[in-house]
């Protein structure tokens, strides 16, 4: 099984498909509906390997600035993978390879002498599970900033900044000095939004961040994922469709295709476009399928 | 939200943001120190060899080998006895404690609730934290006179490896328990419920399923025990006697390998002497002993890591 | 026994309907029985060591156990107890105390801690956070510790003693001992470290990172501080060890000092306590056995009271995430 990735894409035309591609070219194509006009990130060609293991493959995405993007797609579909891989923590999980290229403004951040450091000071990420720190919410917030070196005038203006900005300041506002464990899940997701903001980052990746919230806690995270849109680029993992169709201005499709030898299950991107055609007009019977509810 | 001043990456268009590594020299020079306190640990056993090995080959050097290898106890080298001795005290130690020790792992593992075993496991393991001076003190002065002699009547001798290995068979109790308690709680959950479901009682579960399912990492404890009980030293200084002794009669007094090091390193024999280097020959033998129990240890665990 | 058999006659004549009624049958009962027995046997002996000792030790627990020095002759004392018609010999060694083995223990201690902590947390630290899990490296270094964790303590003193003589100090000064005490706890350092930092969810390392912190900010700032619970414990449950530890000692050349250890300390030679206890142990007079047997209850105190600490730590302040 040699799966070297860039053989997809190199196979030439006059041989026959290779038996030893894992993927063929007609599952593995996707439709690509309308692109936004100023982007802020892209991925060319991405393949993501788990030791010998294809999570993800050759998925081409462009992310609009000032834009939400849903990822979409059954479990197992390499989603959140891909949005691992955005600002390089992917890096941490050990035997993960990364090849293809994800461009942010214009720079591979995958290319020699890229700082993972500094990509994620760039492109700030919030997690599934709220994870506050164990310490004081002033802390969880003023933590950011204060490793990273940001130059700050008044920390105490930014940890309200950055509190008002994740539409929180009001609700704790008294107990800034009291632990963040103390807070609802809803206030710690949210908290957790604030903490990233903090540290002024272009782009706000958030991995399934209402997954573990109770529906009014889900619906103050997406108020105020639209209200972040006017300053940020954020890209969103969900499993819930009715929320990439609420928040998302567009939606990537990803599904799973289960390898026939193995049955490891490999992502790819099925069907990316504007949200409203996506979900109304779909290009790809896969699609269909699946937000119709027929499939995953 | 706007209103944010500090240089943060501008929006969109502007310059590009820099994501060239920064050089961080605090970072890499404390990742060096880290790096070099874990090699430290690998230096030690360098250090270890080094010190014993270095004096054990001077020994040898003066001494001819069937001096040292010889259960002739007139030899002032000879080793075996100083084994009789050790496996002795060993053998009454393990008699002790991996059943007890097994018992205590078999309740904390299957009987105790969560909450009793977090007061309960810290009590058995209290045993371990007594000084082994302190177990020798109750050796000689309660165990040998008033419980062996005195209640059960023996007539055993003043120091002895039966006493000796009663109380350091109490000493590696927690030794024992601790690892076998882990390879208890290491069989699956779903082996007790088929037995349970069975009909099985908890007793015939624990005897009948789960402890031969752990049975390996039990087998483990006990080679563990094996190398502590080896290498304990101020307990059988001071409980097991002082001569050399082929007998293998546990009642009566015996020197043992490490009883012979802590009296020749306490006696009045210079550091260059003959004597000194002997008792690095018998270190040295010590070590191998230890370093390949705890080794078979370590493999029969890895096994049983692997089985579930 | 008899609350067993008594437990035994009540079940016969409960219901099999109760459900429990399996658990109840007398071996079950019996071999209930037989792991109580287990579980306390130690425990048992460990009283009966302290009622026995503090027994014996009963007439010594008086100041002079602590402020005297290893059979000082104090003749103010001699002379008013000589006038009791006893052997004023006899009396010096009544008033055998531990003042040198106890000072000598509180500089050993200090000093032990001080090499083993940062020793051992740094390299827990590497092991845990920096090193990759399946390098040869970490794999080496984990076979490595275990063995280091099986080496008898008596074989730690001759690796100190050699130090010692490569360096060329005097044989028989706190630091050697020090030396030895450190590397004999250093993997229980280590191995607690580790196991105190598995426990701090990768989440919390996720969220540091993600913000743009580095490796070592991320362990310095969030998981360390979150594992100081079980690092505590782990480093008290060690140190208690070293403090009660009397083998490697004596391969260094610790021994009868009759003085106040001279600073800097690490340099002086010192006694150390349960060495002490040793000597008066073996000693053939029963007031000097006796001053060893009040000197164990205080060392037991000691090594009991950081174990209860120790304890509590891991008990009370672990968090459970």
């Amino acid at each position: 099984m040699s799966t070297q990735p860039a053989t997809a894409n190199a196979t030439s035309e006059e041989e026959p498909l290779s038996l030893a591609l894992s993927i063929d070219e007609e599952a593995a194509h996707s439709v690509i509906g309308d692109v936004p006009a100023e982007s802020v990130m892209e991925t060319f060609h991405l393949n993501v390997y788990y030791g010998g293991f294809h999570a993800v493959h050759d998925i081409n995405l462009t992310f609009g600035k000032n834009e939400i993007t849903a990822l979409i797609g059954p479990s197992g579909c390499g989603k959140s993978t891909v949005l691992r891989c955005l600002n390089r923590m992917n890096d941490l999980v050990p035997g993960a390879r990364v090849e293809g290229e994800i461009s942010y403004h214009g720079q591979n951040i995958y290319a020699k002498g890229v700082d993972p450091i500094a990509v994620r000071q760039h492109i700030g990420m919030v997690f599934q599970k709220p994870n506050p720190f164990p310490k004081s919410i002033y802390d969880n917030i003023a933590y950011g900033p204060r490793v990273i070196g940001m130059k700050v005038d008044n920390m105490d203006d930014l940890v309200e900044e950055a509190l008002r900005g994740a539409a929180l300041w009001d609700e704790v506002k008294d107990k800034l000095k009291q632990s963040a464990y103390g807070l609802s899940g809803g206030q710690q997701q949210r908290l957790c939004i604030a903490r990233t903001i903090a540290t002024k980052p272009d782009v706000i990746l958030m991995d399934e961040p209402c997954s573990a919230l109770d529906p009014i806690a889900t619906s103050k995270v997406e108020d105020l994922m639209l209200q972040l849109r006017d300053d940020y680029t954020i890209i969103v993992v969900t499993h819930n469709m009715q929320q990439a169709a609420r928040v998302s201005d567009r939606t990537a499709f990803f599904t799973a295709k289960p390898d026939e030898t193995t049955g490891n299950r490999t992502g790819l991107l099925v069907e990316f476009d504007r949200t409203k055609r996506l979900f109304s007009n779909p290009a790809d019977q896969r699609t269909e399928d699946y937000i119709s509810g027929r499939f995953g | 939200m706007t209103a944010l001043t500090q240089p943060g990456p501008p929006s969109g268009a502007g310059p590009a943001p820099v994501l060239t590594a920064r050089p961080r020299p605090g970072e890499a020079v404390i990742k060096a120190c880290l790096m070099t306190a874990a090699a430290a640990s690998v230096l030690v056993t360098a250090g270890i060899l080094f010190a014993v090995v270095e004096p054990a080959l001077e020994f040898f050097s003066r001494v001819p080998a069937g001096e040292f290898f010889t259960s002739d106890t007139d030899s002032p080298y000879a080793v075996y006895p100083l084994i009789v001795g050790t496996l002795l005290t060993t053998a009454i130690a393990l008699t002790v404690a991996v059943p007890i020790g097994l018992g205590a792992a078999m309740y904390l593992s299957e009987y105790a609730s969560k909450r009793a075993r977090k007061w309960l496991k810290p009590t058995v393991e209290l045993l371990a934290g007594v000084p082994s001076v302190v177990y020798g003190f109750f050796g000689v002065f309660f165990v040998i006179p008033v419980v062996l002699q005195g209640w059960l009547g023996l007539g055993i001798s003043a120091y002895n490896p039966l006493g000796g290995g009663l109380v350091l068979g109490v000493m590696i109790i927690p030794t024992v328990a601790s690892l076998a308690e882990d390879s208890l709680s290491a069989v699956p959950l779903a082996l007790r419920q088929g037995s349970l479901a069975m009909g099985a009682n908890r007793m015939q579960t624990t005897l009948r399923v789960v402890f031969p399912a752990a049975l390996s990492g039990i087998a483990a404890s006990a080679v563990l025990g094996i190398s502590r009980a080896v290498g304990e030293t101020m307990i059988v200084l001071m409980v097991c006697g002082s001569i050399k002794n082929m007998s293998l009669n546990p009642g009566e007094g015996h020197e043992t390998m490490t009883g012979t090091i802590a009296r020749t390193a306490l006696g009045e024999s210079p550091v260059e002497s003959t004597e000194y280097k002997y008792l690095f020959a018998v270190a040295l033998l010590l070590f191998a002993i230890t370093f390949v129990m705890n080794m078979v240890s370590i493999a029969i665990v890895r096994r049983f890591r692997q089985a579930y | 026994m008899s609350s067993a058999a008594t437990t035994a006659a009540a079940v016969t004549t409960s219901t099999l309907a109760s459900g429990r009624s399996q658990d109840r049958d007398l071996r079950s009962l019996a071999f209930l029985g037989a792991l109580w027995f287990s579980l306390f046997f130690g425990v048992a002996v460990l009283f009966a060591l302290i009622v026995d000792t503090a027994i014996s030790g009963a007439p010594r627990f008086d100041s002079a156990l602590f402020t005297q020095y290893t059979q000082t002759f104090d003749p103010e004392r001699a002379e008013a107890l000589a006038a009791t018609g006893r052997d004023p010999k006899d009396l010096s060694a009544a008033y055998t105390g531990f003042r040198s083995g106890i000072v000598g223990s509180i500089i050993l201690m200090i000093t032990t801690a001080l090499l083993a902590i940062p020793l051992g947390v740094s390299a827990a630290v590497y092991l845990e956070e920096f090193a990759s899990k399946t390098s040869r490296f970490s794999k080496v270094v984990e076979v490595n510790l275990q063995n280091l964790a099986a080496v008898p303590a008596v074989i730690y003193g001759m690796l100190a003693a050699t130090l010692m003589a490569v360096v060329g100090v005097q044989r028989g000064i706190a630091i050697g001992g020090a030396v030895a005490l450190a590397l004999l706890i250093l993997p229980v350092v280590i191995i607690t470290t580790r196991e105190a930092l598995r426990s701090v969810p990768d989440e919390i390392r996720q969220g540091s990172l993600a913000l743009g912190a580095t490796v070592w900010q991320t362990t310095w700032r969030q998981t360390l501080p979150s594992a100081v619970p079980g690092i505590s414990t782990g480093t008290i449950l060690g140190l208690s060890r070293a403090i009660g530890e009397a083998a490697p000692l004596v391969m260094i050349g610790f021994g009868a000092i009759n003085f106040a250890p001279e600073f800097p300390f690490v340099t002086s030679k010192i006694e150390a306590f349960p060495l002490e206890i040793f000597n008066a142990a073996s000693d053939s007079k029963e007031v000097v056995q006796q001053a060893a047997s009040a000197g164990i209850i205080v060392l037991l105190a000691m090594i009991l009271g950081m174990n209860a600490v120790a304890i509590i730590i891991r008990n009370k302040f672990q968090r459970s995430w």
